[in-house]
């Protein structure tokens, strides 16, 4: 079939353009046509087509009886659901491709300076090779609401916890006949003033064996000391009658270690201390006729973390989520643009007295502007069609506000069969794309044409 | 929107007049510069480990048991390493939906690799070599389909597949896929192929070979780093794709991704079936990765932009 074509060869013409892909063996149409027709054919019945399909289908209404007009556009602006969608596409298309994008510029220059910056770049960029949906059950586990369980948490509240003490005794409260009393807010404080030279017993009940401080050790009674005020305040587990003593130090009996304990007189804290791991502690003299009080954040609940499939910062996770995928794929163009900039440039304004960051900011960041600019771009096409990362993480309560377009045509198309307003949105989404469409056509044109 | 990147290996050029520069600087410069070197390993160290944490999360929470997983969290097992196990592995290769959606995403991924891959090289040799009326408006017209997004294509494509019989099965996804795919792949090798020298052609031409020989014995094999780069592309985007399978396939058809995302809705109680479930998604995604690193990065910058 092929060698039929051999006959109206003319050998190589075209003289006009030197450059010219004119055929080489003179192909009849019907052959090109027959190389073109699958593709062509394919193109047209699953992208052109469905283009055009969606176009009038987004002017009829959802059973597609009867023209609707404009009704399926203005819906885009009016349906709740649709809105929060457009307003976190707003988010997702400025944050996360700039976010993504400065990061990958960051590695970039940076990776330069190591001699393992390939390994780094291999370990940045795998991410791109798994699927969203792995990417997202990843990140299910990452975003745990349990500290115990998902290491975002674990993470922050250890942060949090370094720099805010957090309650050892959440539960603790006064037993029977207990010298203490609740002072408000959830504080406890000594019914009858200290004086000094005294002990002081201030038990409490309430702590699980298992949530005591890992330095609490065997509750001691306190030696009186003159000039100070004694004490012990340790878990006085006392089960029944004939089990230990109420209000006395038993030998089976932990100290809370770390309690804080403040003396009060008239409402002002005149002294304060820590009860060591026996649950001892000492007040200077100072603290005579005060009033021993353990303040409330000896008590409060512990930090739990953040909710980071809530509400409020689903969306910002979400974002997190693709930053982790795709800033590889931004380091790795800026990295070869990188390659392209000329060291001497570099040098020169090393050796004019320019300091790394002006070299950054004033010699690599604007030779790689263009670079940056397709980038952003195409993470930005990107992120207008994001699905599955969201459909993924955003766990049901949370789905509606980390909603974005695609996924509303999902859910509007699919499982509210309202393909109107979906058809809406397709071409919606077809409309934002069409600036970069233009652009590489016409890029394109130039080239073609040569 | 494309670019024909560099890979992940390619070193940057050594900065040039070097020493002479150096020599120059006061030891105090110098100072600072080997502390502020040690200032970005750190920070490079750090941000290798964010990367680094989460996959090093799922692929330990897929190896311990659901017990140990509901009593905390998966760096227990850093302290306590004999309590790894692949009993959730076995559970899961045991189960039926599991295995066969496996075998599924096989059955998806290789015809519409290849599909995309032969149609769009004939379109592209023809493009590139081959004369017609039109030619270059053509090419013009299939560039432009480039960024359609396949969110357009869902409703329409289908009750096109509803009314022809092919909605949910695994014909009905492949074909789904080529046509997505296409605009990419005749633009690659078409831009590729023209750069095919033609003295070449010309050659073969006078030894004889018609259309077809010339396409499979010259243009083919002289394409072939672009079409390795198209296919790893067109292959993970296949393989990696849950969107276009959701809705297109049923119970039957489905690939992995679709069938691991029923189970989400659920999450917490299945993580034994989750997190090993995802990490044998990934393992042909990354052994390509890890296998084929210069023809991934080319073809995942070039085709980044559907």
């Amino acid at each position: 079939m092929a060698s039929a074509t051999a006959a109206g060869s003319s050998g190589p013409a075209a003289p006009q353009a030197p450059k010219s892909r004119r055929s080489v063996t003179g192909t009849r149409k019907a052959v090109a046509a027959l190389f073109l027709l699958p593709a062509l054919v394919l193109l047209g019945a699953l992208v052109v087509y469905p283009i055009g399909y969606s176009l009038i289908r987004s002017f009829y209404d959802q059973s597609g009886d009867s023209f609707a007009g404009f009704d399926n556009y203005r819906a885009l602006f009016t349906d709740d659901g649709i809105r929060t969608a457009l307003k976190n596409n707003v988010i997702w298309v400025v944050f996360a491709p700039t976010v993504a994008t400065a990061l990958g510029l960051i590695f970039a220059v940076l990776t330069e300076r190591v001699r393992w910056g390939t390994a780094f770049k291999l370990v940045v960029f795998m991410p791109m090779a798994i699927s969203m949906l792995a990417a997202g059950i990843i990140f299910r586990l990452v975003y745990d609401q349990d500290p115990d369980k998902g290491v975002a948490n674990a993470v922050w509240v250890g942060v949090h916890d370094t720099f805010a003490e957090s309650s050892a005794f959440p539960k603790a409260h006064p037993g029977r006949e207990s010298p203490l009393e609740p002072a408000g807010g959830g504080a406890f404080i000594t019914k009858e003033p200290v004086s000094a030279g005294q002990t002081v017993v201030l038990p409490l009940v309430g702590v699980a064996p298992d949530l005591m401080p890992d330095g609490a050790e065997k509750a001691a009674a306190a030696r009186p000391e003159d000039g100070k005020i004694t004490g012990t305040t340790w878990q006085d587990f006392t089960r029944g009658k004939g089990v230990g003593q109420l209000n006395g130090v038993d030998a089976a009996e932990l100290g809370y270690a770390g309690m804080k304990i403040e003396a009060v007189k008239d409402g002002e804290v005149v002294a304060s201390t820590k009860a060591s791991g026996d649950g001892t502690f000492s007040l200077p003299a100072a603290a005579d006729g005060a009033l021993l009080r353990l303040p409330a954040d000896n008590f409060a609940e512990p930090y739990n973390g953040l909710s980071w499939l809530g509400p409020s910062l689903v969306t910002p996770a979400i974002i997190g989520s693709y930053v982790w995928m795709w800033a590889g794929f931004a380091m790795v163009l800026i990295a070869a643009g990188l390659a392209g900039v000329p060291r001497e440039l570099l040098e020169a304004a090393r050796v004019d007295g320019a300091n790394e960051w002006q070299v950054f900011r004033r010699v690599t960041v604007p030779l790689l502007a263009p670079v940056l600019a397709v980038v952003v771009v195409t993470l930005m096409i990107n992120v207008l069609k994001v699905f599955d990362l969201v459909f993924i993480i955003a766990p049901g309560s949370s789905q509606d506000d980390a909603n974005v377009l695609a996924l509303e045509l999902y859910r509007k198309g699919f499982a509210s069969d309202q393909p109107g307003i979906a058809s809406a949105i397709a071409v919606f989404l077809l409309l934002l794309v069409i600036p970069v469409m233009w652009f590489n056509v016409r890029r394109l044109r130039r080239e073609v044409r040569r | 929107m494309t670019a024909e990147a560099g890979s992940l290996t390619k070193a940057a050029p050594a900065p040039s007049g070097g020493t002479a520069a150096r020599a120059r600087r006061s030891l105090g410069a110098r100072l600072a510069e080997r502390v502020s070197g040690g200032l970005v390993q750190v920070f490079l160290i750090v941000v290798g480990l964010f990367w680094l944490v989460p996959t090093i999360g799922l692929l330990l929470s897929s190896l311990r048991t659901p017990q140990d997983m509901a009593a905390g969290g998966w760096w227990q097992v850093l302290t306590e390493p004999s309590r790894l196990t692949f009993q959730s592995y076995e559970e899961l290769l045991k189960n039926g939906d599991i295995t066969s959606s496996l075998l599924n995403t096989a059955l998806i991924t290789v015809p519409a690799t290849v599909l995309v891959v032969v149609i769009g090289a004939l379109a592209g040799y023809a493009f590139a070599w081959m004369d017609f009326p039109g030619r270059d408006w053509w090419f013009l017209a299939v560039v432009g389909l480039l960024v359609v997004p396949v969110q357009v294509a869902l409703i329409p494509i289908a009750e096109l597949f509803g009314k022809i019989g092919l909605f949910g099965s695994i014909v009905g996804v492949i074909l789904f896929h080529v046509g997505f795919g296409l605009p990419f792949a005749v633009f690659l090798l078409r831009n590729f192929f023209a750069e095919i020298p033609r003295e070449l052609l010309e050659a073969a031409r006078l030894d004889g070979a018609g259309e077809l020989r010339l396409f499979l014995r010259v243009v083919m094999p002289l394409g072939g780093p672009a079409i390795a780069s198209l296919g790893i592309f067109q292959f993970l985007w296949v393989w990696n794709d849950m969107l276009v399978a959701l809705i297109f396939s049923d119970s039957g058809s489905q690939p992995i991704t679709v069938a691991l995302q029923t189970q989400v809705r659920q999450f917490g109680n299945n993580i034994d079936i989750l997190a090993p479930g995802a990490f044998i998604s990934m393992v042909v995604p990354l052994a390509v990765f890890f296998a084929f690193q210069r023809q991934f990065v080319s073809g995942v910058m070039a085709g980044a932009v559907k």
